[in-house]
């Protein structure tokens, strides 16, 4: 029952960090970009909702709406002015960039809202559980796995379905050739960006509702959602949620052997999985 | 006469420091059919990546109906009119052949004639194996792809570079028939082509390049073999 329950429990997890993971799935699936500041981004959505839940009095699911909009425009702009400039053959400009852009987002943050841990209160949901067969499971954990799957599965839908979609893949593939077919890669990637940070912004509201945060808390999320997105195929996006899963599951089965062992057992698989399936678990074919 | 519909004067072009276009004029009427001849390096994969506004232009002026072309980017040159089948078909790996062909109407210009049904009415084939991925085809089902996807733009001119390469020749045959109904529904072309024989049965009117320079042109009745070959291979012949 006890291993029911730590499978369930790492599974919930597991929603978590493919949120953490499905906008930096998305943008380097479009433009081979690894965003190091994509953990600092979701700590800054989480304080973005904060500042919405104090100014209007929302509830944060609420106040997460507001921040939407907010967010898709400030990834519109990051990638239009700052971005766009370094993308390029040589992969190092836009890795130095974005790691600096993580430490002036930490300072900005530190700055502004001081080093001391919020949390984004939800009120009573928070303790709510939901009895299923042998396992209870909080509503909140249960919500985050849903959102993680819709977000997923809309984003599959966007990619697969719609005009939009068929733009990112063929940028993807040939950001000269795609410029024949009238289309602006920057355009494409700024749009990306900005649906990245909406996603990010998603996973931001969950993180602030299930744990606290500060302004230093972001490398770390980085780097479950880097695992999850290595684990699962580099941009795959149901292999991202595959990745985050496994990881959920990981640190949850290590967490229950050894308390201590949580972080490490995440990890661990990481190097596993690399191990076996270097391309990770569902690689794109053409990558 | 009327006023040509692409004209390219005085058109130079360079890599860095290297200078690959030469001062290159010609002519493109409305729904006719100029081919550019000539060896490998002599210019003209340049000369219409530097059309369709892939590259950059030096000096001189590309006109499209008497409107400046020179120095946009490619998808504003598309979206004037001008569209291109690249060199080695450059399909989209992630797109199945539909979508291939759908990508290329992302910014279609008014109801022209092309549209899915009517590509797959001139390259039937692709209509069977729409799902397949654009890469999975064939060398020649694969340019018959890169074709109906710049059509699918509706444009007034479309740029054809190379698409006779690595191909056999019964292949080639099919491509080329597709070509008198692209003039019929009033796209000109204009086409780069190593295979002679190949220029001078689809076009009106002829340009041999040779090291960034148009060294000879002319319709293809006018044109000698000899002088053809001279052109193709820088043939100078010593008077004294």
């Amino acid at each position: 029952m006890i291993w029911l329950d730590t499978l369930a429990q790492g599974i919930l997890l597991g929603g978590l960090y493919a949120l953490f993971a499905a906008g930096l799935s998305l943008v380097f699936g479009i433009m081979r970009l690894v965003n190091l500041a994509h953990g600092d981004l979701i700590v800054l959505g989480a304080y973005v909702i904060l500042v919405m839940v104090s100014v209007t009095g929302l509830n944060p699911f609420l106040a997460a709406t507001l921040a939407l909009p907010v967010m898709f425009g400030f990834g519109m702009l990051l990638q239009t002015h700052l971005f766009n400039r370094v993308l390029g053959e040589d992969i190092l400009p836009p890795l130095l960039v974005t790691f600096g852009l993580s430490v002036v987002l930490q300072n900005v943050l530190l700055e502004t809202f001081s080093a001391d841990s919020q949390k984004l209160s939800m009120g009573p949901v928070e303790a709510v559980g939901v009895p299923l067969g042998p396992v209870t499971l909080g509503l909140v954990p249960l919500a985050t796995l849903g959102c993680a799957v819709a977000v997923i599965a809309a984003l599959n839908l966007l990619f697969y379905r719609t005009k939009l979609g068929r733009a990112f893949r063929a940028t993807s593939d040939d950001a000269t050739t795609v410029q024949l077919m009238g289309i602006y890669p920057a355009r494409i990637f700024s749009v990306a960006t900005g649906i990245a940070l909406m996603v990010a912004t998603l996973a931001a509201l969950y993180l602030g509702a299930r744990a606290n945060f500060d302004p230093t808390i972001g490398p770390a999320r980085l780097l479950y959602a880097f695992e999850a997105v290595i684990i699962g195929g580099l941009g795959s996006l149901w292999g991202t949620l595959a990745g985050g899963l496994v990881i959920g599951v990981a640190q949850a089965t290590g967490a229950a052997i050894r308390p201590e062992w949580q972080i490490l057992a995440g990890h661990a698989a990481f190097v596993a999985v690399l191990l076996f399936r270097p391309r990770g678990l569902f690689p794109r074919a053409n990558d | 006469m009327s006023a040509p519909l692409l004209s390219v004067r005085g058109l130079t072009a360079f890599y860095g420091d290297f200078q690959a276009l030469f001062g290159v004029d010609l002519d493109l009427a409305r729904g006719g059919c100029v081919a550019i001849i000539g060896a490998n390096g002599a210019g003209k994969t340049t000369l219409m990546r530097t059309i369709c506004g892939i590259a950059r232009a030096g000096q001189g002026e590309i006109l499209l109906d008497g409107a400046p072309i020179h120095g946009l980017p490619a998808p504003e040159v598309l979206r004037r009119g001008v569209a291109m089948v690249p060199e080695g078909r450059k399909l989209f790996p992630s797109l199945s052949v539909e979508e291939n062909l759908q990508i290329g109407a992302h910014e279609r210009r008014g109801n022209g004639a092309w549209t899915l049904e009517t590509i797959y009415d001139l390259f039937p084939v692709l209509r069977e194996r729409r799902r397949n991925p654009g890469t999975a085809l064939s060398g020649g089902q694969q340019q018959m792809v890169a074709i109906g996807r710049a059509l699918m733009s509706n444009p007034e001119v479309l740029l054809c570079d190379e698409i006779s390469l690595g191909l056999a020749p019964v292949v080639i045959r099919d491509i080329y028939a597709a070509v008198p109904r692209i003039r019929e529904a009033g796209t000109a072309i204009l086409v780069v082509e190593q295979d002679i024989g190949q220029a001078l049965k689809i076009a009106d009117h002829v340009h041999c390049m040779m090291e960034g320079r148009v060294t000879l042109s002319g319709r293809p009745s006018e044109l000698s073999r000899e002088a053809i070959h001279d052109a193709y291979f820088g043939v100078t012949h010593d008077l004294a």
